[in-house]
Parts: C-alpha cells; structure tokens; sequence
C-alpha cells in the first residue's frame, strides 16, 4: 500500500505538514484561513513534527500491515480496510479508553478530546482521495507518498 | 473441515478473522452461554453509568456473523471437551463434533469465601448480565460497597457514583489498583477518586456481608462496619476452565499453550483469559487476562486452526484505563522486585503527573504513564522488542519522549519499515 515516508535530511522543521493536516480534517475542508480564523475549536493534528535542531521529521500512522491498535481496541472502532490497507477509526464508537496509546509502536495516535473523548489519527486523507495534504504542501518534498520508501525505491 | 470456538468475546473473535484471513469456506461453530450478539466487556462499566447505549455495546457489527459465515449457538452451554472422541458436550447432552477446537471461555470472578454471599443485592462485575441485575435494583442514594480496588473494582466504583452512588471500596492491598501501579501513583490516584466522594478501606477485608435476605452491610475485619444497598464483589479474576476439567488437556492455573496457542492436546486451541502463556517481562507462563493478549492469542490459533502456522511470541501485562478524567497506562513490570531493577521516576503529584520506568539490564520492563499518557506505546514496543536502552536512558523520562530522542539508526530502521512493524 501507500505510505507517506519522511526524509529527515530534507525537513526543514517549518510544521506546514501540521498545519495542512489540521485543515484538512476540519469542517473547512482544507480551507486554512477559515480553519484558523473561523474553527474556534479546531482538530489536533494527526502528523506530529519531531525536532531536535538540526534533525527534523514528521511522523504519522503508518498503517501497520499487522496493526497492533485495530488487535488491542477494546470496541472493534480502529480496523484496517482489508482493500486500501488504511487504519482508521470509527470515532463514534470510540470511547477514548487510548489503549490504542498503550500500544502503538510510533506514538501516531492523538488524544482529542474537544468533545466526545476519541482517539485521532491519520486517515491518509482518504476521504480526499488524493494525495495526502501533509505530502502536497510539504515545500521541500519532505514526505513522499508512494508504494515504499524513497530509499527502496532508488534500488539502494 | 470443522472449526468449533466455544466463547464469544476478543479471543473467540480474533479467532475467526484468524481462520476467516486463510479458510474463507470451511463451517465455524460458535458456542456461548451468554445470549448476546459479540459485546465489549470492557465496556461494561460505561453501560451502568448509561454512558454507551446497549447498542453501541457491540464488538463487531451486526452482520459479522453472516458476513464471516459462523453458526452461533448463543446462550447455550458447555459442560465438557471429550478430545478423544472430538467433540463437545453441550448441557442438554447434546454433541457438537469438531475438527479443531478452540477454547475461549474467559474468566470468571474470583469470590473469596466469606459470609453472607448468599444474600440478595451481591454482585460480580465482568458481564452485560452483571450489569442488568445491577440496574434492576440501584437508585440514586444507595449505599454500595465495593470488595476490591483493582481495575474491575474501581470502574464499577466510577460507573456506580455517576449513577448517585455513595460508594465505599474495600481493598486488602495497601494501595488502590495494586497490579498496575506503585504506591506513589496509587496516592495519586486514590486521592482523584475521594475528590468525587469514594471512600477507602485499605489494608483490611470483607469479614462477613451483613442482612437478612437482602444485603444491609458488610462488617470488616478491622472491625469497622458499612451500611450498604449492593455489595460488588470485585477481587480479581480466575481462568474459566471448569469444562476441562475432566479431559486430558493440560491446566496449570489457566489452560497451558505454547507459542502456537496449542493445548497439550492435538487439534485443541485455547486464547484469552482461560489461558496460561509465556509472558516475556516475566520470562515464564503466567495468566494475562486482558484484551489484546486475547485477541492476539485468538487471532493466532485461528491462522493456525487453519493451517496457517502463526506464533505470537508472548504478552505482558498492558493496561490503559482512566477513571473520572485522569488516564493512565501502565506495562509489565511496575514495582521493582530487588536490586538488579533501575528505576527512573518523575513526579509532579500535584498535577497528578507521574512517569516512572523500570529497567532490568538496560531494557525497559515496565512503566508507569499518569495523566500524560501520550506516545506511551514507544516505550511499550521498547518493552516488547527487548531494546536496549544504555544509550539513551537519560532521555526516556522526557516531556514528549518520541522518535527524535532514539539512536539514528533504531529510529531510521523503525521509521522506513512502514507496515512492517
């Protein structure tokens, strides 16, 4: 499947993937003046930027084939589409327990708790159904959205 | 081909996506005493305190049954396994025949003997019809007792005080949810709980629940007494293996499995609560009763059952839960047993912020996460894939402790891998 992979030798730390990614997932649809202006109560962002000068990277679910959150949810909410290989989570079925937390080995799962307590994370944009806004406005080709990593790719 | 699962909870359904993933033909025949649609025990606590509908109970959907093409025979009993003729006994001596069998039958509440049991108004706390009898009879002002601070205990305390409970919990240990956490955070913990009005008892035990026919209190053995509506009775679990208990298969405490969640007997499969496997903090078998141990271990017997040969190669003790807003997750390992454990710890008590890591020979075997819970899961995968940590131990007690804190190369190799984690 597609994955967003990161390279931390192009990230230059400036967290546009953050706030594209919050837009994305508003009710403004990727619309980010009226996210910012107008949400007063808008998502968390489901990449986190990782940062220590120099180093810089963003991190996201990475849709684990063997997905340890969708095994240990206690309500069935997080499932992978058996298709696309996407995890996502079924928020009103959520009960925000974050055992998903417990065990995810990247640490990809938020806590948002701005209403009925769920866990949050990346969709891939699927509902989008392009390539992921954190990939598209990256501005120095950071992420790469593709099949396998960058790296494998080049044959290296 | 015949697939037998008797149970209907995480192990029983890891069980047949495990099958389902390799076999999507051959006939599964689901068996539970209980007569509901696949639910979430864990949520149970949610359902008293009427804050997760009965609908909303459901583990799977409605059509996961058909979907996965399984025959359910709900609210139908067990009473025995004859591995030599193979098949299972049902209670109306009926005979189901199986070519491999799994047994996910749980748990059941472990009841220490005391007086008065028997009376009216006792209860356990692990399923949906635990809960209907609780629901039949509470009002808001009674009076409830609690046996047992664990995690059963104080969901069942949270559930209750949000229905207008006044409830006193009673607990041998000299701490609340003594498995899971160490003094400090159960000070922590414990003072959040009387915040909302509960009330302790440590360090003493149930004497004898008091009344005539129905409960009108418990008297302890520290020579206190408690009026009280309900007495729950929530002091920790057994494995539930009375239906083998006349077969060949091997039970030590639980049912005995090796890595391919085989019993001591061919084509006999065991998962969840019942069972009794490798736990790799502890390095020895031990019962894990918890949720994603079972499904993981009903998953792997189900690819195996199916002649998919799947290990999972051991669980530890994992916890999430949160009571009245504060969070917590804990792993493996949470006090340490003598001086070959390090153990780091930062505490911020009046925050209700505690974290506390164990090491054994610079590998994580345990923590404690209080209130800020997030990215725990590093330092579980730290616990599980036996990382060592000499290199960067001083920074595992960060605020925001994440992928930047790692060596480059542990990072890089994890990063890149994607799916294959």
């Amino acid at each position: 499947m597609k994955r967003v992979y990161a390279r931390e030798e192009y990230c230059v730390g400036c967290k546009l993937c953050e706030i594209h990614c919050i837009a994305a997932h508003s009710k403004y649809k990727n619309d980010l003046i009226k996210t910012f202006k107008k949400d007063t109560n808008p998502p968390v962002s489901r990449i986190l930027v990782e940062e220590n000068k120099p180093v810089s990277f963003a991190l996201q679910c990475r849709h684990c084939d063997d997905a340890p959150c969708t095994k240990a949810c206690i309500v069935g909410a997080m499932q992978k589409d058996p298709e696309t290989g996407i995890v996502t989570n079924e928020e009103d079925r959520c009960v925000g327990c974050w055992t998903c937390i417990l065990v995810c080995p990247y640490g990809a799962i938020q806590r948002d708790e701005r209403g009925h307590k769920v866990a949050s994370k990346c969709d891939l944009c699927s509902e989008n159904g392009k390539v992921p806004a954190c990939v598209e406005h990256c501005p120095n080709r950071a992420l790469e959205y593709g099949e396998e990593p960058f790296y494998l790719a080049k044959g290296k | 081909m015949n697939y037998v699962i008797i149970g209907n909870s995480a192990a029983a359904i890891g069980a047949v996506e495990g099958i389902r993933q390799v076999d999507k033909t051959n006939p599964i025949v689901l068996i539970s005493d209980e007569p509901y649609h696949t639910y979430s025990r864990p949520l149970i606590s949610y359902y008293l305190a009427g804050k997760v509908a009965e609908d909303k109970m459901l583990y799977r959907k409605h059509d996961f049954y058909e979907k996965n093409k399984v025959t359910t025979m709900l609210g139908t009993k067990v009473v025995a396994v004859d591995t030599g003729n193979k098949e299972v006994v049902l209670e109306n001596d009926e005979k189901v025949p199986y070519d491999k069998l799994l047994i996910a039958t749980g748990s059941v509440p472990f009841i220490p003997p005391m007086a008065g049991l028997d009376k009216n108004n006792v209860f356990t706390f692990i399923k949906m019809d635990d809960i209907k009898a609780i629901k039949e009879v509470v009002m808001v002002g009674n009076k409830a007792v609690i046996i047992g601070a664990g995690l059963i205990g104080l969901k069942a305390a949270e559930g209750l005080t949000n229905l207008g409970v006044d409830v006193t919990v009673v607990e041998l240990a000299n701490r609340v949810l003594p498995a899971i956490l160490d003094e400090d955070a159960a000070g922590i913990v414990q003072a959040h709980l009387e915040k909302q009005g509960i009330k302790f008892e440590l360090n003493t035990s149930v004497e004898a629940i008091t009344g005539s026919e129905k409960v009108e209190g418990v008297s302890l053995k520290n020579g206190k007494s408690y009026a009280a509506d309900i007495v729950v009775v929530a002091v920790g679990v057994r494995p539930n293996t009375e239906i083998v208990k006349d077969s060949q298969i091997a039970v030590s405490r639980g049912i005995v499995i090796n890595d391919y969640c085989q019993t001591s007997i061919d084509d006999v499969y065991a998962a969840g609560d019942v069972t009794e496997g490798y736990d790799i903090v502890y390095a020895q078998q031990r019962v894990l009763p918890i949720l994603p141990n079972a499904y993981n271990q009903g998953e792997t017997a189900g690819l195996n059952m199916a002649g998919k040969i799947s290990i999972f190669n051991g669980g530890f003790a994992m916890n999430s839960i949160g009571f009245f807003g504060l969070p917590m997750i804990t792993a493996g390992i949470i006090k340490s047993e003598d001086e070959n454990y390090e153990v780091l710890v930062k505490s911020v008590p009046e925050q209700g912020y505690y974290k506390k890591i164990i090491l054994k020979d610079n590998v994580v075997v345990g923590y404690i996460y209080l209130n800020k819970v997030d990215r725990a899961g590093i330092v579980t995968s730290l616990i599980k894939d036996k990382i060592n940590v000499a290199d960067f131990k001083e920074v595992l007690l960060k605020d925001g402790f994440g992928y930047i804190d790692l060596p480059q190369e542990l990072r890089k190799s994890r990063l890149l891998r994607g799916g294959i984690a």
